[in-house]
C-alpha cells in the first residue's frame, strides 16, 4: 500500500509539474535563506572576534582629544611625550608594558613598486602589547632603538604589495626619503570590520624621528599603548592613569579631559553584542522568508484545492480508501518540501561558501541551522500540503466530486 | 414470475435521504422500496429535484442514506464504515458521470488503469486490461490523450472504459448523456447496452430523456421522493 501510494504519488507530480515546481521553489528559497544568512551572521561574529583578540587582551590605549563623537577634535590638543609613556609603566601598579607610538604616512618603494603606508614608530615592547607574531626575521630590539638603527618589521599586506611572495628579509626599501632594511615579517591578523590591520610597517621610534619626518617638539606621540597584567581591574586602571595624565598635563578641576583612554575589552563586548545582534536580526530576515516561502506553498496548495478535491471524489467514486488517498497526499507533500529543502541546503552550502570569501569570513557549516531550516519547510509543506486533503478525504465522495 | 434463490442485487426498504436539519430540512427521498435483479438495465427516471441522482449516490455508496434498509448482494450497505463502502466500491461498483469526472491531464491509459492500480493489479495486466478496456470502447488509437485533447463524447467512452475496466457487478450512470449530442449519446447508449448484454452487467441509468430510457428494459419514475411507477418493458 505504501509503495502504491508513492508510486501514485510520483505520478501525480510528473502530471503537475508546475505546481510541484512551484511548491518545491518556496521551500528552497526559505531553505536557502535561512541558512546563508544565519551561517554568514556566526562567521562574521567569529571574524570579529578573532579581531578582537587579535588586537590583544588588557590593551588600552590612550589617545589626544576628548574621545570619539563630536567632540572627538583633537587638533590643537597637546600629543604625549615618551617620558608620559614611561611614567606611565614605571608609576602604576598592574601595568605590564606601555609603548609610545608615533604614527606616518610615508611612501615606501621597493624595486618598481611603490603605495602608501602607514608607519609606526614605537618601542620593542609594543609587539608584545600588540600581539605581533613574527612569520620571518626578528623584531627590532632596545639595542636597535637606541641607536635609531633603519630597520623596520613589516605586515603581510605591505609585504605582498612590495615584495609579491618573496622573502622581504635582509632587503632594503625606501620609507621616504631614507633607505631601511626589513629585519621581520609579520604573521597576518587578518581584516574584518576594523580595518587591514596587516597593512603596518613598524620601526624603532628613534628612527622614525630622526631619519624619516624630525623631531619637532616633545609632544609627539599620537597614541600610548598599554597592556594591563593578567586579572587587573580595567575600569581602576583607567581611573589611575586618567589622574596620573591630568596631573602630567596641568589639568585643572574645571577642566576636562584633552585626552581618552580606549579599552579594547570594552570594545569587544559591544562588537560582540553588536555582532550578536546582527545574527539575531539576520535570523528574524531569515524566519520571515522562511514564512514568506510558506504562505507561497500554501497559496499554491489552496489555489489547488478545488481541483484537487475533485480528485479526491474520483479517487473514492474508484474504490480508494480515504486512507490511500490520504497517504497518497502525505508522499506528495513530503516528497516536494524533501526535494525543496535539499536542493536549499546544497543552495545555501555553495551561497557561504562563495560569499564567506568575498565578505571575508570564516565560514562554518552549521549542521543545526540546517536541521533546523530543513525541518521547518518540511513541517510547512506537509501541514499545507496534507491539511486540505484530510479535509476533503473525510467528505462524501459525491460532495467532493460536486465541490466547486 | 421466479424468483432467483439468492438475495437479490440491490434490496432497498424504506430508504430515505434528508439534507440539512430542523426548519432548513429537506427530504430528498420519502421512503423507497425497490428490488433490482443481477442483469437488469434500468432507468431511473425523473423531473429534476425528484431525487434520482440521491438514489443512484446512495445505491452507489457515493452518499450515505438517512434512515431504511439497503441491501446489495445481501450485504446490509447502511452497516459498512467509510472504508468498507469503499472497498464495496472497488471490487463490485463502475461509475460514469454527466461530467465525466476524468484526472485532468492525465492519458486515457493512466485514468482506466487507475481503479486497477487500487485493485493491486500486476503493471502488465492494468495495461492489458486497460488497453482492452479502451479498445473495446472505440479508442485504441487515444491511449495517450487527456481529457482536454478528447471530445465529449470520447472523454464519456473513456469514462465508460474506467468503470467496466475492472468488471463491476453493478454499473451507475449518472446522466451519462446529459452533456453529449443526439449521435453520441446513441454511441454511448450502445456501449452500455453492449456491457449489459455481454458482459451481464447490471446497470442502472439516471436520466430525464424519454431517449435514453428506451435503451432500458425497466424503467422506474421517481417523483418528490417516491416510486411514482415501475415498468417493465416486455
Amino acid at each position: 500500500m505504501i509503495w502504491n501510494a508513492l508510486a501514485i504519488a510520483l505520478r501525480e507530480i510528473g502530471r503537475n509539474l508546475t505546481r510541484a515546481f512551484l511548491t518545491v521553489l518556496g521551500i528552497f528559497i526559505g531553505v536557502a535563506a535561512i541558512i546563508t544568512m544565519v551561517t554568514l551572521g556566526q562567521g562574521a561574529t567569529l571574524a570579529v572576534k578573532a579581531q578582537i583578540s587579535n588586537l590583544g587582551n588588557n590593551l588600552l590605549t590612550l589617545r589626544p582629544g576628548a574621545g570619539f563623537g563630536s567632540r572627538t577634535a583633537s587638533a590643537g590638543v597637546p600629543h604625549f611625550t615618551e617620558k608620559d609613556a614611561t611614567i606611565i609603566s614605571e608609576q602604576i601598579a598592574g601595568i605590564a608594558a606601555a609603548a609610545p607610538v608615533r604614527t606616518a604616512s610615508l611612501s615606501t618603494i621597493y624595486l618598481q613598486n611603490a603605495r602608501l603606508s602607514a608607519i609606526t614608530g614605537t618601542t620593542p615592547v609594543y609587539f608584545q602589547i600588540n600581539k605581533w607574531n613574527l612569520a620571518e626575521g626578528r623584531f627590532f630590539s632596545e639595542v636597535d632603538l637606541r641607536s635609531g638603527a633603519a630597520v623596520c618589521v613589516i605586515g603581510n599586506t605591505v609585504r605582498t604589495e612590495l615584495f609579491g611572495s618573496d622573502n622581504p628579509v635582509g632587503v632594503k626599501i625606501r620609507i621616504g626619503k631614507a633607505a631601511c632594511e626589513v629585519i621581520g615579517l609579520l604573521v597576518p591578523k587578518g581584516q574584518a570590520g576594523m580595518g587591514d590591520q596587516d597593512d603596518t610597517i613598524i620601526m624603532p621610534l628613534s628612527a622614525l624621528q630622526r631619519r624619516l619626518i624630525g623631531k619637532n617638539s616633545e609632544h609627539d606621540i599620537n597614541q600610548i599603548s598599554i597592556s594591563a597584567q593578567d586579572g587587573v581591574d580595567g575600569t581602576a586602571l583607567i581611573t589611575e592613569i586618567t589622574s596620573l595624565m591630568r596631573q602630567r598635563r596641568n589639568l585643572q578641576p574645571n577642566q576636562d579631559n584633552n585626552f581618552n583612554i580606549f579599552d579594547t575589552r570594552q570594545i569587544a563586548e559591544t562588537l560582540g553584542a553588536t555582532t550578536q545582534l546582527m545574527t539575531m536580526l539576520l535570523a528574524a530576515v531569515a524566519g520571515v522568508s522562511l514564512l514568506v516561502g510558506g504562505i507561497g506553498i500554501m497559496n499554491i496548495m489552496l489555489v489547488s484545492v478545488t481541483e484537487r478535491t475533485r480528485e479526491i471524489g474520483i479517487r473514492l467514486a474508484i474504490g480508494a480508501t480515504a486512507r490511500e488517498v490520504l497517504l497518497q497526499f502525505l508522499v506528495e507533500a513530503v516528497t516536494l518540501s524533501c526535494v525543496g529543502g535539499l536542493a536549499g541546503i546544497v543552495l545555501a552550502f555553495g551561497l557561504c561558501a562563495g560569499l564567506a570569501k568575498i565578505i571575508q569570513v570564516p565560514f562554518n557549516f552549521n549542521l543545526q541551522i540546517n536541521v533546523i531550516a530543513f525541518l521547518f519547510s518540511a513541517a510547512v509543506g506537509v501541514l499545507f500540503g496534507y491539511t486540505p486533503a484530510r479535509r476533503a478525504a473525510r467528505l462524501n465522495p459525491i460532495d467532493a466530486l460536486r465541490h466547486e | 414470475m421466479n424468483q432467483p434463490a439468492a438475495s437479490p442485487l440491490i434490496e432497498l426498504r424504506g430508504l430515505t435521504k434528508t439534507y440539512g436539519v430542523g426548519d432548513a430540512a429537506f427530504q430528498a427521498l420519502k421512503g423507497i422500496d425497490l428490488t433490482i435483479q443481477a442483469g437488469e438495465f434500468v432507468a431511473i427516471m425523473g423531473p429534476s429535484g425528484s431525487g434520482k441522482s440521491t438514489l443512484m449516490n446512495v445505491l452507489g455508496c457515493l452518499d450515505t442514506p438517512t434512515a431504511g434498509s439497503y441491501h446489495y448482494q445481501g450485504i446490509a450497505v447502511e452497516a459498512l464504515n467509510t472504508n468498507e463502502r469503499s472497498l464495496l466500491r472497488r471490487y463490485a461498483l463502475g461509475f460514469v458521470f454527466q461530467g465525466f469526472n476524468l484526472l485532468a491531464r492525465t492519458s486515457s491509459l493512466d485514468n482506466v488503469e487507475l481503479p486497477l492500480l487500487y485493485r493491486g493489479v500486476s503493471r502488465q495486466d492494468r495495461l492489458a486490461k486497460a488497453v482492452a478496456a479502451l479498445t473495446s470502447v472505440g479508442l485504441p488509437t487515444k491511449l495517450r490523450s487527456t481529457p482536454a485533447e478528447l471530445s465529449g463524447g470520447q472523454q464519456q467512452r473513456v469514462a465508460i472504459a474506467r468503470a467496466n475496466v475492472t468488471e463491476p457487478s453493478t454499473l451507475f450512470a449518472d446522466e451519462p448523456t446529459g452533456n453529449l449530442d443526439s449521435v453520441t449519446t446513441g454511441d454511448v447508449m450502445e456501449l452500455l447496452t453492449r456491457l449489459n448484454l455481454d458482459r451481464g452487467i447490471t446497470v442502472l441509468v439516471v436520466t430525464h430523456d424519454d431517449h435514453v430510457a428506451t435503451f432500458a428494459r425497466r424503467t422506474v419514475l421517481i417523483k418528490d421522493g417516491l416510486i411514482e411507477s415501475d415498468v417493465v418493458r416486455p
